[in-house]
C-alpha cells in the first residue's frame, strides 16, 4: 500500500500547488486589475483615511482642503471646496461615492502622499501616519474670477450655452487661467444624487469646454497656416497672391467676408484683414501633408500634454462627419481658414488654440503645459516644482518673429484694432466661425499674447453659438481684460 | 536526538511566532486593546507545553513534528484572530485548552486504537447520526441556507467535523479487512475491473448514507471532503486507479444533477465561474476575498495594518458586533481567514501556511508508510487525506480554485468544533505514529 500512499501525497501536493498559483495570481499578477475594479471600494476608503493635501492657487487662495468627518476611532476626511464653482473646472473633485476627477485625479498620488514602497516602509517604522502633500497650482485666482465673470456675461445672451478661456505662460507652459462656463460647484458632487443632477443639468456644466469641446476655430486657424507657410520657407510675409472674391477652392467658390475683393495683397495684409481667399490658397499650395505636419507640431491630433485625466481632454485636428480625426482627403484650403467640409472640418479646443498662441510667443517653441507650480510634503519640504519642459519645436525663431509682427499688425490696424492691453503692444488674431447663417449664430474666437517684445501671457477665448457675435467684439475684450489682469502682477 | 527533544525544539518557533505576532498586533492597535489580552498567547503556549510533557510520557516514539506543526497553525490562527478582535482570541485560546484536554483523553483511551476496528459499524452509525443532527428539530440551526450546526443550550456545534473522523475510521477498518477481495477482479468489462458487488455493498451503503445526509444538510464543502477521502482510501487500499476514475465520474454526474436542482449549489457554481458578473447572493463575498488578497501583495500590509473594519461613515448600522457585521470582508475569522492572512502577511505568509499543511501531510503519510498493518496504514492515510482536503476545499474556495463552500481552515479558523475535532484527529495520528515508530522489540516482542 505504500506506493499508492506516496502517489496520494504527490496528488495532495499538486492540489496545494494550484492554491499557491491562484494566491499569487490574486496577490501579484492580477492585483492591479482587481484594485481598479469599480466594486472595489478599498482604495477609496483607504484614501479617505489620509488627510489629502490642500490645493492652493499661485496667489494663495485655498481651492480644496480635507476636513475630518464622521465618528469612530479612525477619522475619515471629506473634501471641501471653499471657492465653489470657480475652480470646478479644472480642479475637479474627490469623493468616495463618485470618485476623483480633474487635477484631484491627475495629482492624486501627490495629494495622498503616495511614495515608493521603501519610503512607506520607513514611515511605518517611524509610526508616521501617511499624509498628503500640499500643492500649489499655477492658476491665478483673481484672473480666474475675472475670466469666469466675463465669460458668464457673454453667455447670458439667448442661445449661447457656454464659453471658455485658457491663459498660458509661454515661457514655462504654466496654465494661469482655465475657465469654462457654465461651471459647477464640486461640493455638490459629494453624493450620487448631486452628481446625477449635475450630469443631467442643461448645458452640461460638468463638461469642461476649455479642454473637452472641439469648436471650429475659424480664422484663428490662419495663424497655424501662416506658421506652416513661413517655417516651411514656401512663403514670406511679403508673398503676394490674388485675393479676389469669390475664387474656387476645391471646385467650390469661396468668398471673403462681405464678398470683398482685395486684389493683389501680401501675407501681412492678408492676416491683418483675415482674407479667406488668400489663406485658402496658401493652404492648397502647402498641401495636406504639410498642414497636418505643422498641426501635429502644435499639438493637434493628440490630447494636450497637460496634467489632466485623459478622459477630460479632447484632441483637436481635422474631424470628419463620423467624428474621427483624419489626416488626408480633406479640403485643405478650407481647413487652412478654420473651416472644412463633410470629409473633414478643422476643430480645436480652447486649450489647443492657447497652445498655438503660446508657441509663437515663445520663439516658436511649445512648452509642455502644466498646472503644478509646487508640491510640499507635510514637513514643508518641496518635493516637486515646475521645471519648464519643451514639448516641441514648432517653427523657427525667425518664422515666429515674422508671425509675431504680422499678428501685431492685426491688433494695430486689422480686425482687432479696437482692442488694447494696458497700452503695451500685443499680437493677436480674431476668428468668427459661422455656425448658422440664417440667425447669424457664430463661434467668436480671439487668440493673443502680450507684450510682443517679451511675451508673458498667451490666451485663447471663445464663446459657443453666440448670436451676432464676432471675434473682435465678443471674445477679444474678454481675452485682453484677462491679459491685462495677469500682466499687472 | 530523541524524538521528544526534537519536538520540544520545534515548539520554539511556535513560541517565537506567538510572542512576535501578539506584540506586533498589540503595538499597531494599542490604543484600543487592553494589556491583559497579551496573556492569551502565554495561556496558549502553556497549554502546548503541558501537552508536550504528556506526549513525553504517553507516546515517546510518536512523530516529533506533527504536534509542533499543528501548534504552529494554531498560533497563526490565534494571532490573526487576535488581530481581528481580541475577545475572540480569548475564546479561541480557551477552546484550545479544551481541545488539548480531549487530545490527551483520546490518547489515554485509544492507546490501543485497534479496538476501533471492532466497533466500526457502531462508529459509522454514530457518524451518520452526527451528520443528520443539524436537521433534527429543536437542536438544528441553519446558517447561510445550509444546516451545518446544532445548538445545545449556549453551545454551537458543527457535527460534520466529528463525523469526518468516524467515517474515516469506518472506511479504514472495512477496507483493511476487505481490500484483497475488492482488488481481485470478479469480472472484467470493457477493460474495467468490476469488483464483486457483495464486498462493495456495505461500503456503498455507508458512504451513500453519508452523502445523502450531506445533501440533506446542504453542506457541500464537507461532502466534497468526504468524497475525496473515500476515493483516496479506496485507491490506497486497492491501488486501482480505475475505481477512482469511476468514482469521479459518478461524483461529477451526481454534482451536476444536484447542482441544477438546489439553487444554493448552482449559485455557488455561478459565482465561481464569474464572481464579477454574477448577481447571486454571495458574489460580493468572493469579490471581497479577491480584493483583500490583491491588497496584500507580495509581503502583505502587516499585522493589524490592513483595511478590515469599515471606518465610521462607511460602517453599516449593525445589530451584531464586529466581525459579524461592519467588516469589509465577510466572515474574516472563519471562512475567509485565509484571505485575512494573505492581506496582512502577503503571498509569502499565505504560502507559508500552505507549506505547513504540506508538511503535516508529509508527516501524516510518512506515518502511514511506516505503520505496521493495513488498518493503521489506512487510518493514518485517511485522516491525513481528509485533513489536507479540508484545507484545500476552504483555501480553494477563498482563492476561487473551486466553488466556495463553508468549511473551516483546520486549526486556524475560529470555532470550537473544528479545533476539538482536529485535535482528536491529531491524537489518533500520533497514536498510530507511536505504534509505527516504536522499536519492534518493545512493540510486541517480535524481532525481525
Amino acid at each position: 500500500m505504500n506506493t499508492p500512499i506516496v502517489r496520494l501525497y504527490a496528488f495532495i501536493l499538486l492540489l496545494f500547488a494550484t492554491l499557491v498559483y491562484f494566491t499569487s495570481k490574486w496577490t501579484v499578477f492580477d492585483a492591479d486589475e482587481l484594485a481598479d475594479k469599480d466594486s472595489n471600494r478599498r482604495p477609496l476608503i483607504e484614501q479617505q483615511q489620509i488627510p489629502r493635501g490642500t490645493i492652493t492657487t499661485s496667489d494663495g487662495v485655498l481651492i480644496a482642503e480635507s476636513v475630518p468627518a464622521g465618528r469612530g476611532r479612525r477619522p475619515v476626511f471629506v473634501r471641501r471646496y471653499p471657492q465653489g464653482a470657480l475652480f470646478g473646472h479644472p480642479v475637479g473633485y474627490s469623493f468616495v461615492d463618485v470618485g476623483n476627477s480633474g487635477i484631484e485625479e491627475s495629482e492624486n498620488d501627490l495629494l495622498i502622499g503616495e511614495e515608493n514602497e521603501f519610503a512607506t516602509l520607513i514611515d511605518e517604522l517611524r509610526d508616521r501616519q501617511p499624509e498628503g502633500a500640499d500643492i500649489t497650482l499655477t492658476l491665478d485666482a483673481e484672473a480666474q474670477r475675472l475670466a469666469t465673470q466675463l465669460l458668464q456675461n457673454a453667455v447670458t445672451d439667448p442661445g449661447s450655452p457656454g464659453a471658455a478661456l485658457v491663459a498660458i505662460e509661454p515661457k514655462t507652459g504654466a496654465v494661469r487661467v482655465m475657465a469654462s462656463v457654465p461651471g459647477y460647484d464640486p461640493n455638490e458632487v459629494r453624493t450620487d444624487a448631486g452628481f446625477e443632477r449635475l450630469s443631467t443639468a442643461p448645458n452640461s456644466p460638468l463638461f469642461s469646454r476649455a479642454t473637452q469641446a472641439t469648436y471650429p476655430p475659424g480664422s484663428t486657424m490662419k495663424v497655424v497656416t501662416a506658421a506652416a507657410a513661413l517655417d516651411s520657407g514656401e512663403f514670406e510675409p511679403d508673398s503676394v497672391l490674388d485675393a479676389s472674391s469669390p475664387i474656387d477652392i476645391s471646385g467650390v467658390p469661396l468668398e471673403n467676408d462681405g464678398g470683398r475683393s482685395f486684389g493683389q495683397i501680401d501675407m501681412t495684409t492678408a492676416l491683418t484683414f483675415s482674407v479667406n481667399t488668400y489663406w485658402a490658397q496658401v493652404g492648397e499650395e502647402l498641401g495636406t501633408e504639410t498642414m497636418v505636419k505643422y498641426m501635429e507640431r502644435f499639438g493637434f491630433y493628440e490630447d494636450p500634454e497637460l496634467d489632466l485625466p485623459g478622459d477630460e481632454m479632447a484632441a483637436s485636428g481635422v474631424i470628419n462627419e463620423k467624428g474621427k480625426l483624419v489626416k488626408e482627403d480633406f479640403d485643405v484650403g478650407r481647413v487652412a481658414i478654420g473651416q472644412g467640409g463633410a470629409e473633414g472640418q478643422a476643430r480645436a479646443t480652447p486649450m489647443q488654440m492657447a497652445e498655438v498662441a503660446a508657441a509663437i510667443a515663445n520663439d516658436g517653441t511649445l512648452m509642455r503645459p502644466t498646472f503644478l507650480q509646487q508640491a510640499r510634503d507635510p514637513d514643508g519640504r518641496v518635493i516637486e516644482e515646475l521645471d519648464p519642459e519643451e514639448q516641441s519645436k514648432v517653427i523657427s525663431k525667425e518664422a515666429a518673429d515674422q508671425l509675431t509682427q504680422m499678428m501685431q499688425k492685426v491688433t494695430e490696424e486689422g480686425t482687432a484694432a479696437g482692442l488694447s492691453v494696458d497700452g503695451v503692444s500685443f499680437a493677436g488674431k480674431t476668428g468668427t466661425a459661422e455656425i448658422r447663417l440664417e440667425d447669424r449664430t457664430n463661434q467668436p474666437w480671439f487668440i493673443a499674447f502680450a507684450p510682443t517684445d517679451d511675451p508673458q501671457i498667451a490666451v485663447a477665448a471663445t464663446v459657443e453659438r453666440c448670436q451676432g457675435c464676432f471675434g473682435g467684439d465678443t471674445a477679444g475684450p474678454i481675452a485682453t481684460a484677462v491679459m491685462e489682469n495677469l500682466l499687472g502682477k | 536526538m530523541r524524538a521528544r527533544n526534537r519536538e520540544l525544539l520545534a515548539l520554539v518557533p511556535v513560541a517565537l511566532l506567538v510572542t512576535a505576532g501578539f506584540t506586533a498586533v498589540f503595538i499597531t492597535k494599542s490604543e484600543q486593546i487592553g494589556d491583559l489580552s497579551l496573556t492569551y498567547g502565554g495561556y496558549f503556549l502553556a497549554a502546548c507545553l503541558v501537552c508536550h510533557l504528556f506526549l513525553r510520557f504517553r507516546l515517546p516514539y510518536a512523530d516529533p513534528y506533527l504536534f509542533p506543526l499543528c501548534a504552529l497553525l494554531a498560533a497563526i490562527g490565534l494571532v490573526v484572530i487576535y488581530r481581528i478582535k481580541e475577545d475572540l482570541a480569548f475564546d479561541q485560546a480557551s477552546v484550545f485548552v479544551l481541545g488539548l484536554a480531549l487530545f490527551c483523553v483520546t490518547i489515554v483511551v485509544l492507546r490501543d486504537y485497534h479496538v476501533l476496528e471492532r466497533y466500526r459499524y457502531l462508529i459509522a452509525t454514530a457518524g451518520i447520526l452526527l451528520l443528520l443532527a443539524p436537521r433534527l428539530p429543536g437542536i438544528g440551526a441553519q446558517v447561510n441556507e445550509a444546516y451545518l450546526g446544532i445548538k445545545l443550550g449556549p453551545v454551537n456545534f458543527q457535527p460534520s467535523e466529528l463525523a469526518k473522523i468516524c467515517i474515516v475510521i469506518f472506511l479504514a477498518s472495512y477496507l483493511a479487512e476487505n481490500r484483497e477481495l475488492l482488488s481481485v477482479a470478479a469480472r472484467r468489462f470493457l477493460g474495467l475491473t468490476i469488483p464483486p458487488l457483495k464486498h462493495f455493498g456495505p461500503l456503498l451503503v455507508v458512504w451513500g448514507a453519508a452523502m445523502l445526509m450531506l445533501v440533506a444538510t446542504r453542506d457541500l464543502g464537507s461532502s466534497l471532503m468526504f468524497f475525496g477521502a473515500f476515493l483516496a482510501l479506496l485507491y490506497v487500499a486497492t491501488a486501482r486507479f480505475s475505481y477512482v476514475l469511476v468514482g469521479l465520474l459518478m461524483f461529477g454526474a451526481g454534482a451536476y444533477l444536484l447542482g441544477s436542482g438546489i439553487s444554493h449549489v448552482s449559485d455557488r457554481v455561478e459565482i465561481w465561474l464569474d464572481p464579477f458578473g454574477s448577481t447571486a447572493t454571495g458574489a460580493g463575498q468572493v469579490q471581497q476575498s479577491l480584493f483583500a488578497q490583491a491588497d496584500g501583495g507580495l509581503f502583505g500590509r502587516g499585522l493589524g495594518e490592513s483595511l478590515l473594519r469599515l471606518p465610521g461613515p462607511f460602517a453599516p448600522d449593525c445589530q451584531q458586533p464586529f466581525p459579524e457585521c461592519g467588516s469589509i470582508l465577510p466572515a474574516p475569522h472563519t471562512d475567509f481567514i485565509y484571505a485575512v492572512i494573505t492581506m496582512e502577511l502577503g503571498l509569502f505568509g499565505a504560502c507559508g501556511v500552505i507549506l505547513i499543511y504540506a508538511l503535516i501531510a508529509a508527516r501524516g503519510f510518512k506515518t502511514a508508510v511506516m505503520a505496521p498493518d493495513g488498518f493503521s496504514k489506512l487510518l493514518a492515510a485517511g485522516l491525513t487525506a481528509i485533513f489536507a482536503l479540508q484545507a484545500f476545499v476552504i483555501i480553494g474556495g477563498v482563492t476561487k480554485v473551486i466553488p466556495l463552500t463553508g468549511v473551516t481552515l483546520p486549526f486556524v479558523s475560529f470555532g470550537g468544533s473544528s479545533i476539538v475535532a482536529n485535535m482528536i484527529l491529531l491524537a489518533l495520528l500520533l497514536v498510530v505514529s507511536d505504534a509505527a515508530r516504536r522499536p519492534r522489540a518493545e512493540a510486541g516482542g517480535v524481532v525481525s
